[in-house]
């Protein structure tokens, strides 16, 4: 059994970084946190297409501790069961090496997390783990693919990629009434790369690699070009290992107006080893899942190390998806959710390559089952600090057969008792609009809330703003409780016209209890006339603001890298007990330009040519000139005359 | 423009036009008042059709069942109501979250410059309440209001209940792309000022209001309804808002589509529209209706609480019920599928409405003018001011056939002549400034020393700056350029009446009806006045024609058009209100009648003034 953790290159590089400034200190604080530290699960191919979970011992007894008695036994109960098939000793690597002969292990994990909402509504968050021994970039071409997506591998390899993180987002995620997700993402297409530092030309690569992915995920990813790539100082740092933090080698794009619908859920649905038709895959009905409030879908790819000494990385690809289904649209009122009712499937296997398939249900707020009840009752109860909070789940162990019970197929139920649907107040959340009015000049507001009732902690706030929105750096201001709030970082790169955007990034502390609004006001730009969109009516986006921070956490972080937590914990690993990493996205913006009449064009060509041409040149002679009768040319016999009296010295007629 | 370049064809058009300069400015009016009249005449007008292609073809489906209970629901909110004394907030908060919406409520005061004796509030102090309903997966960047104003007394209940229902029933459906607002607005238009002004944080008139919690992205479209009564025989379109901005036409078309599907009889300016356009009084009812739209878009006061989101690019309109006594009635049910109707297709929309007009008149619903139909008949109107200024200009440079003496003088005045054009403008203008701040400033020392109301000394302060005005330039404008002389008013006329001309013409680009109707006042006396005409006469003719008269007429010609003719007692009662509304309306929404007629066309008619006593 092996154990990774990327403890040590963390401590290496928190001692070369933080030997910049004092600003620097907290940016270094923060993107550390972001730092992975690695997974736990294992796998434990004794049966070729088969592998299974071998639990912690440890874990048992660290979540005994944590937990209330009675759920600390049901899990006990359980890892008993398990373990009686299993090889209980946790340090047996060779058994694994030697079972799965001189082929890089690769394992396979997947879970399903819902979790009901206070509002009625419920979430259900897919991820799904695909860990590969093996290293792309080592020089050794690499190309048996077994569980691992070979169209991805490629893509790794052939363009030195460090970290992949790609996500499609229908809709706008509702903190207010939904807390926070597991794994946020902005309304649209995002994408942000790593690049190996070998990566000499860093923006043909992007370009190449950005076309790539559009065909992979029939995506218009296409349309990432200079113009919306900017490269963030401190808001996205690497999450896997590796110690280049040189944002040169960073690429972060989004498409706020992308529509994300079946044609990118099928190649997604296309990277996993069972496809849809195992596992919980098969609950992936895009009729189901675009009828929704939410969707998003995400890939995130990243090497993690092997094992506590963190010789060898492994390469991790990590697909979410991420649903909220809507109680009022789904019609007849009755406040209960189940399986069927949320994807028109049950499920009856878990993917025979998993190593692990899991269904979680949150029952933090229903403690003793007065809020609602859940069918078939299941008697495992894990524990997860996960967002800063101590969550309890019931857990349904797929590869178990008794999970399916007698009918042979899964369908939770879940029915809620009482009807309360209170806003939350989440400890941070933020809003962006555009304030004015007129087509000349605006300001774009920012607000970040900390509803922390006594700390206060830092935020980074990056703005990506498109070039046609100008800027007026200088009206910049951040304002907390009605004073002025000086932010200790400020990074900013003024756009280029059709080149490249606005970047402002800013480390601002917010105080316990308040408002935090930055403003800045911008002029709008009037475009070339092959420039607008062929809907140039319906205004032009700006992407979403990403907020990254260390909120403080109620409970005590889980930094304990070794322990065996479940996916959906795992993904924004924690280094300090005392907060954790959380990033929240604004809403897109949908901004107005001065647009111009296109649906007359013959008219105004023809106004403008007969004013140019008949019009101006008249009306310009007319005023600049100046007329005078002209005598008509005199007869001969004059001419002859004055001629002689010219010479008579006499003024002629 | 060959025709120019030749100095004699010049010469002669110039003759021409100065010898028939008067025929031809009578027949420039004539010409300009009938085919304004001619507007209304339906042959010579154009039907409405639908311009944009996402609500023209796409078919939806009209299933609001819940008019019933809508209708308990404005009860409901009608006891809530009594029994607050108010706007219910904590109730309508409940409600709209009962409904799965997303509720934030907006606190705003306001004290007003003086008390609104129509309204009878002085210090306004209301709370608005709105839900948001979230579209699925659409990322908050773009929203549709509706509203219905929450109105002291038994008014307007069924409207809120009608939205609360829809909000219902909206909320249900899978279909939507924009986010849907409804808002419940205190104190009508001021409530509506500070929403407005707190969703697009700008702050244009002074208002007090709390920051809003919730947006959605940039408005698209807003519909204002004002429902009073169960039943209704008809709905009434209302479309002037602020400053005489109109809506798009897709607007006032989509209505008026709805209203053929379903079968709800429509009207505009409460006028029905009648098929008989070849009979004397079909085309008087159709001239009723258009005169109704140019008397509303003129005054530039919004006549419905839609009228405030046009500033903010933001299409809208007021739905009405009437209930008459007509035998056909339609409940509330079909109302809401109205709606439905109309929001689906609005939700359908893709950009902005823009491909249909900004500019029109409306003689019926389903007729409308387009600009380019009616800017004729206010370019003829606005012709005889070039042609008068025109032969002002050629009698100045080419002073008729006279002596060398007759040179002299006039290179001895023109000199002096500029001075005694400034000084005219300037003092006239001074008045016209002094008309524009005097009354909101003095109105505390005119209470003191008068038995008046603030809002009458506002008023009756206006009038006597008013009249004032009339004594003070034509005894002052010696006093620096000494003796008036002949060149001196004609330059003095020139000026005025190009000065006129340039403002007319910029009035009626933003608003036509209000450029139309001054033009049809100012425009003879503009073109008649000098000071050799009977001064009694021509003084009594001058006065008359003035802004405040033009405003008294206005008055009753409205109160005709709507028939309720009005003694004269109570139209100067009513004339009176409306100037104290005119002022309220500039101070509050930022109107911008009063201080156009204040600052620019009561100064530039005291040059006229000027002219007919310049001595």
């Amino acid at each position: 059994m092996t154990r990774q953790c990327g403890s040590e290159s963390i401590e290496n590089m928190a001692a070369h970084r933080c030997s910049s400034s004092a600003a620097l200190v907290v940016l270094c604080y923060i993107s550390f946190s972001v730092f992975i530290v690695a997974n736990s699960q294992e796998t434990k191919p004794t049966v070729e297409n088969h592998a299974t979970v071998v639990e912690d011992t440890q874990t048992d007894t660290e979540t005994a501790e944590k937990s209330t008695e009675q759920p600390a036994v049901s899990v006990r109960e359980w890892e008993a069961t398990e373990t009686e098939e299993e090889t209980p000793d946790s340090s047996a690597p060779e058994t694994g090496v030697s079972s799965s002969g001189p082929h890089p292990k690769d394992d396979f994990q997947e879970e399903l997390v819902i979790r009901p909402l206070h509002s009625g509504d419920i979430y259900a968050s897919f991820q799904f783990r695909t860990l590969w021994e093996t290293d792309f970039l080592s020089g050794n071409k690499v190309s048996h693919y077994r569980l691992f997506p070979k169209s991805l591998g490629q893509v790794i390899s052939k363009f030195s990629v460090r970290e992949l993180h790609i996500s499609f987002t229908q809709g706008y995620w509702r903190t207010m009434q939904w807390g926070q997700p597991f794994l946020p993402s902005p309304p649209g297409a995002e994408l942000w790369v790593w690049f190996q530092d070998s990566v000499t030309d860093v923006d043909g690569t992007w370009k190449e690699l950005t076309n790539v992915l559009s065909g992979i995920f029939c995506a218009s990813l296409n349309f990432i070009d200079s113009t919306n790539t900017v490269q963030p100082s401190a808001s996205f740092k690497p999450l896997g290992i590796g110690n280049v933090t040189d944002h040169r080698f960073l690429r972060y794009a989004t498409l706020p107006r992308e529509i994300v619908c079946t044609e990118n859920l099928t190649p997604w649905k296309k990277l996993l080893p069972c496809g849809s038709k195992a596992g919980l895959a098969v609950l992936l009905k895009s009729e189901k899942l675009f009828h929704s409030s939410f969707h998003s879908q995400a890939v995130h790819i990243r090497p993690v190390c092997q094992d506590l000494q963190c010789k060898t990385t492994s390469w991790e690809l990590r697909q979410t998806l991420n649903v909220v289904f809507d109680l009022h649209t789904s019609g007849q009122g009755k406040r209960e959710w189940s399986l069927f009712k949320m994807f028109s499937r049950t499920l009856t296997e878990a993917c025979p390559l998993a190593s692990s398939s899991k269904i979680y249900i949150d029952i933090t707020d229903n403690p003793e089952g007065e809020q609602f009840e859940v069918t078939p009752a299941t008697p495992l109860l894990s524990q997860a600090v996960v967002l800063g909070d101590r969550r309890t789940f019931s857990v349904y162990d797929l590869t178990q057969q008794i999970t399916f019970g007698t009918v042979r197929s899964l369908n939770l139920l879940i029915r809620w008792k009482s009807s309360e649907g209170d806003m939350l107040r989440p400890l941070l959340h933020a809003e962006r609009y555009v304030a004015g009015y007129g087509l000349q000049t605006g300001e774009i507001h920012t607000l970040m809330y900390n509803n922390h009732p006594y700390r206060s902690f830092p935020v980074l706030l990056l703005e990506s703003v498109p070039w046609y929105l100008r800027l007026y750096i200088h009206t910049l201001t951040v304002t907390s409780k009605g004073k002025d709030n000086k932010p200790s970082y400020i990074h900013y790169q003024p756009s280029k016209d059709r080149e490249r955007p606005h970047l402002l990034e800013m480390l601002v502390q917010l105080p316990p209890n308040s408002a935090t609004e930055v403003t800045v006001q911008f002029e709008r730009a009037l475009l070339k006339w092959t420039e607008y969109t062929p809907d140039p009516n319906h205004g032009f986006y700006v992407g979403s603001s990403v907020i990254s921070s260390l909120v403080p956490s109620i409970v005590a972080m889980d930094t304990n890298s070794s322990q065996d937590r479940p996916l959906f914990s795992s993904f924004f690993p924690c280094k300090e007990e005392s907060s954790y990493f959380m990033r929240v996205y604004t809403e897109p913006l949908l901004v107005n330009l001065p647009t111009p009449d296109f649906s007359m064009p013959y008219n105004v060509i023809c106004l403008t040519c007969t004013v140019v041409a008949v019009g101006y040149g008249s009306l310009y002679n007319l005023l600049t000139r100046s007329f005078q009768i002209e005598e008509p040319s005199p007869g001969l016999a004059k001419r002859i005359a004055n001629i002689i009296r010219k010479l008579r010295g006499v003024p002629p007629l | 423009m060959g025709l120019l370049s030749d100095p004699n064809r010049r010469r002669a058009l110039i003759s021409l036009l100065t010898r028939l300069n008067a025929p031809i400015c009578v027949v420039c009016y004539m010409a300009g008042v009938a085919w304004f009249m001619g507007l209304a005449f339906e042959p010579f007008t154009l039907r409405t059709y639908m311009s944009e292609n996402a609500m023209g073809s796409t078919m939806v489906e009209e299933r609001f069942p819940a008019g019933e209970r809508a209708l308990a629901t404005g009860r409901e909110f009608s006891a809530h109501k009594k029994k607050t004394g108010g706007m219910p907030v904590d109730w309508l908060v409940k409600t709209m979250k009962d409904r799965g919406l997303e509720v934030f409520t907006q606190s705003f005061s306001r004290t007003l410059p003086f008390p609104d004796e129509n309204k009878e509030r002085y210090m306004v102090k209301g709370t608005n309440v709105y839900g948001i309903l979230r579209a699925p997966r659409a990322p908050r960047t773009e929203a549709l209001v509706l509203s219905a104003p929450c109105t002291p007394g038994d008014n307007n209940n069924q409207a809120v209940g009608l939205l609360l229902g829809l909000a219902q029933y909206f909320r249900n459906q899978i279909y939507w792309a924009k986010d849907i607002i409804f808002l419940v607005n205190e104190h009508d238009l001021i409530g509506m000022q500070a929403w407005l002004e707190g969703y697009h944080h700008t702050n244009t008139t002074g208002m007090d209001w709390s920051p809003l919690q919730g947006r959605a992205g940039s408005i698209q479209a807003a519909l204002t309804l004002e429902l009073s009564s169960d039943v209704v025989t008809s709905l009434d379109l209302v479309l002037e808002g602020l400053n005489g901005q109109l809506p798009n036409l897709d607007l006032a078309n989509l209505f008026y589509a709805f209203c053929q599907k379903i079968g709800v009889l429509c009207t505009i300016q409460g006028k029905l529209q009648r098929n008989d356009w070849d009979s004397v009084s079909g085309y008087s009812h159709a001239v009723q209706t258009m005169m109704l739209m140019v008397m509303k878009q003129a005054s530039g006061r919004p006549w419905g609480d839609h009228g405030l989101f046009l500033r903010y690019h933001i299409e809208a309109a007021t739905v009405k019920g009437i209930n008459s006594f007509r035998q056909y009635k339609t409940d509330a049910t079909t109302i809401g599928r109205l709606l439905e109707g109309m929001y689906r297709k609005l939700n359908n929309l893709l950009e902005r409405l823009h491909q249909s007009y900004f500019f029109y008149l409306m003689p019926s619903l389903s007729h409308f003018v387009s600009i380019g139909y009616y800017m004729p008949a206010f370019g003829l109107l606005a012709v005889i001011l070039l042609l008068r200024a025109l032969d002002l200009w050629v009698q100045l440079s080419t002073p008729p056939p006279r002596t060398e003496d007759g040179i002299a003088e006039t290179e001895e005045v023109s000199s002096p002549s500029v001075l005694s054009v400034l000084t005219p403008l300037v003092i006239s203008h001074l008045t016209g400034a002094a008309l524009y701040t005097l009354p909101i400033h003095f109105q505390e020392m005119a209470v003191e020393h008068f038995p008046v109301s603030e809002t009458e000394a506002v008023v009756l302060t206006a009038i006597a700056v008013y009249t004032a005005g009339l004594a003070l330039p034509h005894n002052t404008h010696r006093l620096l350029s000494g003796e008036g002389t002949e060149q001196g008013w004609r330059v003095l006329k020139l000026v005025a009446v190009l000065y006129l001309a340039v403002l007319l013409g910029c009035t009626a680009l933003i608003n036509f009806s209000l450029g139309f109707i001054l033009a049809l006042n100012l425009v003879p006396v503009a073109a008649f006045i000098t000071p050799h005409v009977p001064k009694v006469l021509s003084a009594f003719i001058l006065v008359i024609l003035s802004p405040a008269f033009t405003l008294l007429f206005s008055v009753f010609f409205y109160q005709e058009l709507v028939e309720v003719p009005v003694s004269f007692q109570d139209g100067w009662m009513l004339y009176l209100s409306v100037i104290s509304q005119g002022i309220l309306d500039h101070s509050l929404y930022g109107s911008l009648v009063y201080p156009l007629i204040a600052l620019l066309v009561y100064p530039c008619w005291l040059l006229f003034w000027n002219i007919l006593f310049w001595k």
